[in-house]
C-alpha cells in the first residue's frame, strides 16, 4: 500500500510532462485521426511517432546530461551544442583520415570523440568546480568559441561523411525495422538508468545540489561531483554529436545542433526539475525532451509558418509554465480539497468514499483547467 | 493599560498533510506583557507563531487584534498591522550591509537615501549597544550580532506586538542581558512581547505569563510567578514530577580504561584555532566550554577536518593516521554533528531515509549503494530507536520539527557506528524533552564504549554529561577540569582568569 502511494507520488512529478504530452496527442488527433499510423518503408517503420523518436534522439541524450549538471551545479551548460560540434568534428576528422572505413574505424572514431567530449567537459568542469565560475558564464566561453574550434578541426567547410556505415547509423540498418538513432538513444537511456541504479550518483548529485556544505561534512566532495557531472555532459554531447553528424552525412560546424541547449534546458524544466539544483527526475526530463520534439512537429503539422513557429512555441511554453507554477498548483490544491470535502460529505464510507472523492475531484479540477 | 488585550486568538486549528499541528488553541496577549510560549518540539509553538505572523493561514478559529477581528493573508499584512517578528533562523541577507538589512523593503521612496539611512542605523545600533557598523557587510558580523540586528529591525518598525522566536539561543550572557533590557524598555512602551525560548531560567527572569502547548493542544495559561519551574517542565513534557527530577540526577560517567581512542598533537586549522593538544579515552564524554567565539567549534571542526587542517599530528587508538578530509575522519571512525543544523547538517529536500543513510552510504562508496530494503530497514530501526516523529521515511526532512531533524542527523552518525562522536550543540533550539533524551543517549552510548565530545551553550547540560571539560578562550585552550574540580564556578573562573 505504501509502495503504491509512493509510486503515485512519483507519478505526480511527471504530471506536467505527461499532461502536455497528452494534450499534444489530442491536438494531433483532432488534426487528423491517422496520427498514430505507422507505415513500413524499405523494411523500417515510419510515421509520426517514429519521426518524433528519431528527431528527438540528440535532444534526449543532451537533456540527460543537462539534468545532472543542473542538479549538481545549480546552473546550466549552454555550450552543449558547441561541444557536440567539436567532438563530431574530431570524429569526422578521424574517419576521413582513416582511408578505408570499416565498422572498427567508426567505433574507434566514436570512442575518440567521447574522449574529446571528456576533455571539453573537463574544461567546463574545472572552471565551475575549481574556479567557482557560474556555470552559464563558464560555458559561455565555449558557446562563443566552440564552433570556430570545430571549424579549425574540420579545416574546411562541411566535410562530407560519404560512407555506408555512417549512413546506416544515421538512418536504418537493413533488416532492422527501427531507425538506428532511436536504438542508440534507448541504449543510452538504459545505460544511464543502470548507472543511477548501481551507483550513488543520484544521492551524491542531489546532496551537493541541495546543500554542498552538508554534503562535504558527510564525506562527499562537492567539487568532484560537479566536475563529474560536466564530464558526463561531455560524453552526452559526444554521443549526440555522433548521432547528429551521421544523420546529416556531413559536418556543418555552423549549424550542427545550433541552439539546442535552449531545448535541453526547457526539457529539464518541463520534466518538473528545478533549474536551481537539487532533486531531479530523469524520467521527467526525458519525457520533456520528447514533448518538445512533438511540439515542434505538431506546429509543423498544423501548418504554422516556419517563421512563426518560434512565436507559437514561446506562447505554448508560457502557458505551460504558468500552469505548472506553484501559484496555480496551490490554487488547484485548494479546489481539489474543496471538491473532496463536498464529496466526502455525501458519501460517508471511509476508504471507498475517499477514493471516490479523489477520482471525482481530479475530474472537476481537470475540467477547470481546460 | 492594565490587562488590556491586544491580541486574542480563539479556537485556532491548523493541519498539514498527515500532521495535526494545532487543535483548538487559545492565546491571549496583553498590552505591555512579556508572554512566554512554551512547549516541546512539535507542540505547535512555531505553527502558532506562523499563524500570528501571517506565514500560514489558520484552518479554523479567529484572531482579534486590538478589538478587531483580522485575517492575515501574508506576512506583509501582519507586519503592516504592527506585528514584528524575529525568527529562530536569521532571515536577513548576508551580503548586504547592516544598514541595508535594517531598512530593506521599508522605504516608501524609490530612491535610497544612503546617508540618512546609515545615520539612522548608526544611531539605533549605538542606542541598543550593538557592536556593528552600518556599512559593514552583515556576513562579517557574528551570529549573535546578526540576531540583534534582526531584533533592531523589528523593533524599529513601531510594532505593537513583537515576537521573539528563540532570540537568545546564540547569544552569550552579556548579550542576553542587553536584550532583556531592551525587552523591558519595549514592555514599558506597551508593546506586547511573545517570547519563545528553551532556556527556562530566562523565562522566569523576564516573562509575566506563560502559555504551555503540548502536541498541538493548549495545556494552560499561567502567571509566571505562580508556576514553579519543575511544574512547568512536567506540563510541557506531560510527565509526572518525579520523572523529571530523576532525569536531572544522572551523574557524569567515569572513563574505564587508559586507551586513547583519539589523540591530537599541535592540531590547528585554517579557521584560526591555535595549535592544541587533545585526547579522549574510550567511553569518555568530554566537553568544550567557553563563550561564543572562543573557538570550541573550530577545535572540533579541526578534529574532523571540516576546516582545512594546517598543522598537527593525529593518532587513533595509538596509531598515527592522516585526516585531511571529512571522509578520512569518517573512515577512521569519527562522526561529527555540526553546530549549524540547517546550513551544515540536513539535506533539506531529501527524505528522512536518505538523510539517515547518507554518511554510511558515503563511507561504503560511490559504487556500492545500499539496497532499498537495507536503507529502509536502517531508517526504520533508528526512527524507532530515537523515537523520531515523522509521517514516513520518505518525508522530506525539512518538514520535520527542529528536534526531530536533529535526531535524524544523530541517527545518521550512529548508523556509521563511530568510535568517537562529536556533537556540537546537539540541543540547540530544541525542546526540553528532546534535550534530556539526547543527554541520556550520550551517557548510554558512552556506557557502551563510545567516546563522545558534547558541546552545549548550556553549561549545566555539559556538567551533567561530561566527565571532563576543556575550557577555551580566544581560540586557545586555557584549562581543563575534571572530577571534583568540575563545577560551574570553576569553569567561570578559568574563563575569567584566562591562561593564568
Amino acid at each position: 500500500m505504501t509502495r503504491l502511494k509512493e509510486h503515485l507520488s512519483h507519478l505526480s512529478h511527471l504530471f506536467l510532462p505527461l499532461s502536455v504530452l497528452v494534450l499534444l496527442i489530442i491536438i494531433n488527433l483532432i488534426k487528423g485521426a491517422d496520427y498514430f499510423s505507422i507505415t513500413m518503408v524499405n523494411g523500417a517503420f515510419y510515421g509520426n511517432i517514429p519521426n518524433i523518436l528519431f528527431g528527438a534522439s540528440e535532444l534526449v541524450i543532451l537533456t540527460i546530461g543537462m539534468t545532472l549538471v543542473s542538479a549538481a551545479s545549480q546552473g546550466q551548460d549552454i555550450s552543449i551544442g558547441e561541444i557536440a560540434t567539436i567532438t563530431s568534428a574530431v570524429f569526422v576528422l578521424f574517419v576521413l583520415n582513416a582511408g578505408q572505413v570499416t565498422l572498427l574505424t567508426i567505433i574507434a572514431g566514436f570512442l575518440i570523440s567521447c574522449v574529446a567530449g571528456l576533455v571539453v567537459g573537463a574544461f567546463n568542469g574545472i572552471l565551475v568546480s575549481g574556479f567557482k565560475v557560474q556555470p552559464m558564464v563558464a560555458t559561455l566561453i565555449l558557446f562563443l568559441g566552440g564552433r570556430s574550434i570545430a571549424f579549425m578541426i574540420d579545416g574546411k567547410l562541411s566535410p562530407i561523411l560519404a560512407n555506408n556505415i555512417s549512413n546506416q547509423i544515421g538512418t536504418v540498418i537493413p533488416g532492422v525495422p527501427i531507425q538506428t538513432p532511436i536504438i542508440l538513444t534507448v541504449v543510452f537511456i538504459v545505460i544511464i538508468a543502470v548507472v543511477l541504479k548501481t551507483t550513488n550518483l543520484r544521492l551524491y548529485v542531489e546532496s551537493v545540489g541541495i546543500n554542498p556544505s552538508a554534503a562535504r561534512l558527510n564525506g562527499i566532495n562537492p567539487k568532484k561531483i560537479i566536475f563529474l557531472t560536466f564530464l558526463i555532459m561531455g560524453v552526452c554531447a559526444a554521443v549526440a554529436g555522433f548521432i547528429a553528424v551521421n544523420k546529416a552525412g556531413r559536418h556543418d560546424s555552423v549549424n550542427l545542433l545550433k541552439l539546442i541547449m535552449m531545448d535541453a534546458i526547457l526539457a529539464v524544466a518541463i520534466g518538473g526539475n528545478s533549474l536551481g539544483g537539487g532533486k531531479f527526475s530523469m524520467s521527467g526530463s526525458i519525457i520533456g525532451a520528447y514533448t518538445i520534439e512533438m511540439l515542434n512537429r505538431t506546429l509543423l503539422r498544423l501548418e504554422v509558418e516556419p517563421e512563426a513557429i518560434k512565436a507559437f512555441k514561446a506562447v505554448f511554453i508560457i502557458i505551460l509554465m504558468v500552469i505548472a507554477s506553484p501559484v496555480v498548483r496551490v490554487f488547484a490544491g485548494k479546489v481539489l480539497d474543496k471538491a473532496k470535502t463536498i464529496v466526502a460529505g455525501n458519501s460517508l464510507p471511509k476508504t471507498g468514499g475517499l477514493n471516490n472523492a479523489v477520482v471525482s475531484s481530479t475530474d472537476t479540477s481537470g475540467k477547470k483547467e481546460k | 493599560m492594565l490587562s488590556e488585550n491586544i491580541l486574542k486568538m480563539e479556537g485556532i486549528s491548523k493541519s498539514f498533510p498527515g500532521v495535526r499541528a494545532l487543535h483548538n488553541v487559545d492565546f491571549v496577549l496583553r498590552k505591555g506583557d512579556i508572554h512566554a510560549l512554551m512547549g516541546e518540539n512539535g507542540a505547535g509553538k512555531s505553527t502558532l507563531i506562523k499563524i500570528i505572523t501571517g506565514v500560514y493561514e489558520k484552518d479554523a478559529g479567529q484572531i482579534v487584534l486590538d478589538g478587531r477581528p483580522v485575517n492575515f493573508k501574508s506576512p506583509q499584512d501582519a507586519q503592516n498591522m504592527g506585528i514584528g517578528t524575529v525568527f529562530q533562523e536569521i532571515a536577513l541577507c548576508p551580503n548586504l550591509t547592516v544598514a541595508e538589512n535594517m531598512f530593506i523593503g521599508r522605504s516608501r521612496n524609490a530612491f535610497v537615501q544612503w546617508k540618512q539611512m546609515n545615520a539612522k542605523a548608526a544611531q539605533m545600533l549605538s542606542s541598543l549597544g550593538i557592536p556593528a557598523s552600518p556599512t559593514q557587510e552583515l556576513s562579517s558580523c557574528s551570529i549573535a550580532v546578526q540576531q540583534m540586528i534582526a531584533i533592531a529591525r523589528a523593533v524599529d518598525m513601531d510594532c505593537k506586538i513583537l515576537i521573539l522566536d528563540e532570540p537568545t539561543s546564540s547569544l552569550d550572557e552579556d548579550e542576553v542581558k542587553k536584550l532583556f533590557e531592551l525587552m523591558r524598555k519595549l514592555k514599558a512602551r506597551g508593546v506586547g512581547i511573545v517570547f519563545i525560548t528553551h532556556f527556562l531560567d530566562q523565562v522566569y527572569e523576564i516573562s509575566d505569563r506563560i502559555t504551555v502547548l503540548r502536541n498541538g493542544e493548549l495545556i494552560g495559561e499561567y502567571q509566571t510567578s505562580e508556576l514553579p519551574q519543575i511544574e512547568l517542565i512536567s506540563k510541557m513534557m506531560g510527565k509526572a514530577l518525579s520523572d523529571v527530577s530523576t532525569m536531572k540526577k544522572q551523574g557524569p560517567l567515569k572513563s574505564d580504561s587508559s586507551v586513547s581512542v583519539f589523540e591530537a598533537t599541535a592540531l590547528s586549522s585554517a579557521a584560526g584555532v591555535r595549535p592544541f593538544n587533545f585526547t579522549i579515552q574510550k567511553g569518555e564524554v568530554n566537553g568544550f566550554a567557553g563563550l561564543l567565539g572562543s573557538g570550541r567549534s573550530e577545535c572540533v571542526r579541526a578534529i574532523f577536518a571540516a576546516d582545512k587542517v594546517t598543522s598537527g599530528e593525529v593518532k587513533m587508538n595509538g596509531k598515527r593516521v592522516k585526516i585531511k578530509t571529512p571522509l578520512n575522519a569518517m573512515k577512521q571512525g569519527i562522526g561529527y554533528l555540526p553546530e549549524d543544523r540547517k546550513g551544515d547538517g540536513i539535506i533539506a529536500d531529501l527524505s528522512v531515509r536518505d538523510n539517515i543513510i547518507l554518511a554510511l552510504q558515503v563511507m561504503k562508496g560511490f559504487f556500492k549503494p545500499l539496497s532499498r530494503k537495507q536503507a529502509e530497514e536502517f531508517s526504520n530501526q533508528y526512527i524507532e530507536k530515537l523515537s523520531i516523529k515523522t509521517p514516513s521515511i520518505n518525508t522530506p526532512i525539512k518538514s520535520l520539527s527542529g528536534g526531530n531533524q536533529q535526531k535524524v542527523i544523530l541517527a545518521r552518525w550512529l548508523l556509521t557506528h563511530p568510535m568517537y562522536l562529536i556533537l556540537d550543540e546537539p540541543t540547540r533550539g530544541i525542546d526540553v524533552g528532546t534535550k534530556v533524551e539526547i543527554q541520556k543517549l550520550v551517557l548510554g552510548l558512552a556506557e557502551d564504549g563510545m567516546s563522545l565530545t558534547f558541546i552545549s551553550s548550556e553549561i549545566d547540560e555539559m556538567l551533567r554529561t561530561c566527565s571532563r571539560m576543556i575550557v577555551m578562550k580566544d581560540r586557545e585552550i586555557v584549562g581543563e577540569l575534571s572530577e571534583m574540580n568540575l563545577t560551574e564556578q570553576n569553569v567561570m573562573r578559568v574563563i575569567a582568569q584566562g591562561g593564568e
